[in-house]
């Protein structure tokens, strides 16, 4: 087995002129770097290593999924490997033609059409014109745009900008393949259509480096994983073992706290529970679920809609949405907590993902963004101990959606067949 | 894999059409130290991207604005029109010979050209910031792009200056080949500016407030307006370290005739671009390694 990434000893350090109490560390970076006076104090300041001696082989045409806590290094580890940030020391050999996709619809122009913008786009991510030409039907209609091929983007639905704008990066074909957490973004039928492709495109046989918090996908898509954390290598192995070993380890919940300053809610933090009321990231299949959202409300919001969500690997399962069911709060402010518990159920092993929004009064404006990957859980145990006792049942449970409902087969001869399914 | 469907069966087709594939390319990442070549071979290979970037800028900018390429006509017209009021008619400058109209027009449009370009260069790489910062490409095409983009409203105005040739009966100098020369000059001294600019604007962000400043001043230290030859003698190789001194004077040679430009006045500003340039160029890529962090 060929190596296709090589990196040894890649280290990135970023200089902090001061600690900053608040704002993202690329806000302060920015500004503390773009004003020259903090900047001479900032060259004898504080220093921050992104990333610190990371070594690692790839070997060709393996999907590798890159994991690890928000701020842990992984998206400057990608920036370092498609060459958009030099590492500070270290060396990375590359054996192929790579293709990054850091963010989806890099270099969209608003006013431009649709048609512009796959030429763009396209041309960004390296393709040449020749080969955009031959994939432009391909690409629109995977994104389901023909009708509006002429329209400037800025008229599009955030749906078809996505759609249209995955549809480009798609249809790259390099020989190595970098992508970061595209699949955070979307509604939950995008987020299936983009996780299909990325499947296709990872048992094509090409090399494949994957960023995500959905610790579903890089299960189902990833042979192996990196668990990258505070700039280092945790641990690295077979994807299922380092996703299990990394999610074991967020016990203590899920931080979120990221919020635009106009946003009227933080989400702080999501943690998830068990039926004694312990914090836990694995559960039995039919157990209950509960997951609290701790908030901080900026105002006094009146009657706020919470809606939880619960993805498998290929989309959204199931919801609690007060924009349904009409129970909310009589109003919020200041820290708190809201929790919902998911009754015991049927659902089978694989890793799930918990996916939050809060919306105002009217149901429909949003207090703070939805965060499509807050939290993940994972189901564990074997098939036969729910009641399936086929002989492949384990081997299959990773390519279906495995929510069960109680049914029964009725078969050529008219009787009657259920499994002894362990749901309550 | 069960069936196979239409991709892969395309797929499969092209890989049997290309039975010797091109031998994997390696590429090797490690900090730079100190200056670092221009790799002439990825720049060529990012061709595209270069033309692309630069049709975006033009389509973007005509598709914004209601009168699109009109303004390439609208702005050196009014502002001849001001000139040949206020300097020709009232101040009497003189004009080497030449109805002051036409000589100030044939200042306002290379200038209008070197303005544009220095302009958008110098802006290219923070307006760009989010490609800068999430894809990898040959930096140095932003501010390329930039520059190139200024060239059709150039072409559209120089198209305005032969209008006004043939209106006042002139013909066209037989040094017209000293055109294209202007025009090439033009461009460098643009690329010049805006190479050290746009670096020094992804730090510094004060550098986007100095450019109309900038550019204003530059125009009045430019024989727009009024000819070089008004220039007394002994300083005029002072005057020729303004780039755009040599640049006017080589541009209305080649409309005019030799007027007040010469040899050693266009050699001197030439002299300066091209060191200026290497220099942009230079610094360019010394630092590009850090506009991902900081743009």
């Amino acid at each position: 087995m060929s190596v296709a990434i090589r990196a040894s000893g890649i280290s990135k350090r970023y200089r902090l002129g001061r600690r900053e109490r608040y704002g993202s560390l690329r806000e302060s970076l920015t500004r503390i770097l773009s004003n020259p006076f903090a900047r001479s104090k900032a060259s004898q300041g504080e220093e921050l290593w992104a990333l610190k001696d990371v070594t690692f082989d790839i070997a060709e045409k393996q999907a590798v999924g890159l994991i690890g806590r928000n701020g842990a290094g992984k998206s400057t580890l990608l920036k370092v490997l498609s060459r958009i940030t030099e590492p500070s020391a270290g060396e990375v050999t590359i054996h192929g033609r790579v293709g990054s996709l850091l963010e989806v619809g890099t270099g969209f122009h608003p006013e431009l059409s649709g048609r512009d913008n796959i030429f763009l786009n396209g041309a960004l991510l390296g393709m040449k014109r020749e080969e955009i030409r031959r994939k432009f039907d391909e690409i629109v209609a995977f994104a389901e745009i023909e009708k509006f091929l002429d329209t400037a983007v800025k008229f599009y639905s955030s749906g078809m900008y996505m759609r249209l704008a995955f549809a480009v990066a798609a249809h790259l074909e390099p020989e190595i393949l970098l992508v970061d957490e595209v699949l955070a973004v979307g509604d939950a039928a995008f987020q299936r259509k983009c996780l299909g492709k990325m499947e296709d495109v990872a048992h094509s046989g090409r090399t494949v480096v994957f960023v995500s918090h959905n610790m579903g996908a890089v299960n189902s898509l990833c042979t192996r994983a990196i668990w990258v954390d505070k700039g280092q290598i945790r641990e690295e192995g077979p994807a299922q073992q380092i996703v299990q070993h990394y999610l074991e380890s967020v016990r203590e919940g899920f931080e979120i706290g990221n919020a635009k300053p106009d946003d009227k809610l933080i989400f702080e933090r999501v943690v998830l529970k068990n039926r004694a009321g312990e914090v836990t990231t694995t559960f039995r299949g039919d157990e209950e679920i509960f997951v609290e959202i701790h908030y901080t409300a900026r105002q006094k919001i009146p009657h706020p809609h919470f809606i939880i969500g619960v993805s498998g690997p290929f989309g959204e399962l199931f919801t609690a949405a007060m924009t349904f069911d009409g129970i909310t709060p009589d109003a919020i402010e200041g820290e708190g907590v809201i929790g919902c518990r998911f009754k015991p159920f049927l659902l089978l092993p694989a890793t799930y993902t918990i996916v939050i929004a809060a919306r105002g009064a009217d149901g429909v404006s949003q207090l703070t963004a939805s965060r499509y990957d807050a939290a993940f859980f994972s189901i564990v145990g074997l098939m036969r101990e729910y009641g399936f006792d086929a002989p492949g049942a384990d081997a299959v449970v990773s390519h279906v959606n495995a929510i069960v409902v109680p049914y029964e087969w009725q078969m050529p001869d008219g009787s009657v067949r259920a499994p002894r399914l362990r749901s309550s | 894999m069960g069936n196979i469907d239409d991709a892969t069966l395309s797929d499969a087709q092209i890989i049997e059409q290309l039975p010797s594939r091109p031998p994997v390319s390696v590429t090797v990442i490690r900090p730079s130290r100190g200056w670092v070549p221009i790799n002439f071979h990825e720049l060529w290979h990012y061709r595209e991207l270069l033309y692309f970037l630069t049709w975006r800028d033009l389509k973007v900018r005509y598709k914004q604005t209601v009168l699109g390429a009109l303004w390439a006509i609208i702005q050196p017209v009014f502002t001849m029109a001001v000139f040949s009021l206020f300097f020709g008619r009232l101040a009497k400058v003189p004009s080497d010979g030449i109805p002051y109209p036409l000589f100030a027009l044939s200042g306002l449009i290379p200038w209008q050209l070197f303005a544009y370009a220095l302009t958008q260069s110098s802006n290219s790489v923070v307006a760009n910031k989010n490609l800068v910062s999430k894809v990898y490409f040959p930096r140095l095409i932003v501010p390329l792009a930039a520059v190139l983009s200024g060239l059709v409203d150039f072409g559209i105005a120089f198209g305005v200056l032969l209008v006004m040739f043939v209106f006042y009966g002139f013909v066209p100098s037989p040094a017209l080949a000293m055109i294209p020369l202007a025009i090439i000059l033009t461009i460098f001294s643009a690329l010049a500016v805006g190479l050290w600019l746009s670096a020094l604007n992804v730090r510094y962000r004060d550098v986007q407030y100095t450019i109309p400043f900038l550019t204003q001043l530059w125009m009045f230290a430019t024989p727009i307006a009024y000819p070089s030859s008004l220039i007394p003698p002994q300083f005029r190789a002072v005057y020729g370290l303004n780039p755009m001194a040599g640049v006017v004077e080589c541009f209305r040679w080649g409309l005019f005739g030799q007027t007040g430009g010469s040899f050693a006045l266009i050699g001197l500003s030439s002299f300066v671009v091209l060191l200026a340039f290497l220099g942009g160029l230079a610094y360019f890529r010394r630092v590009e390694k850090t506009f991902a962090d900081l743009a």
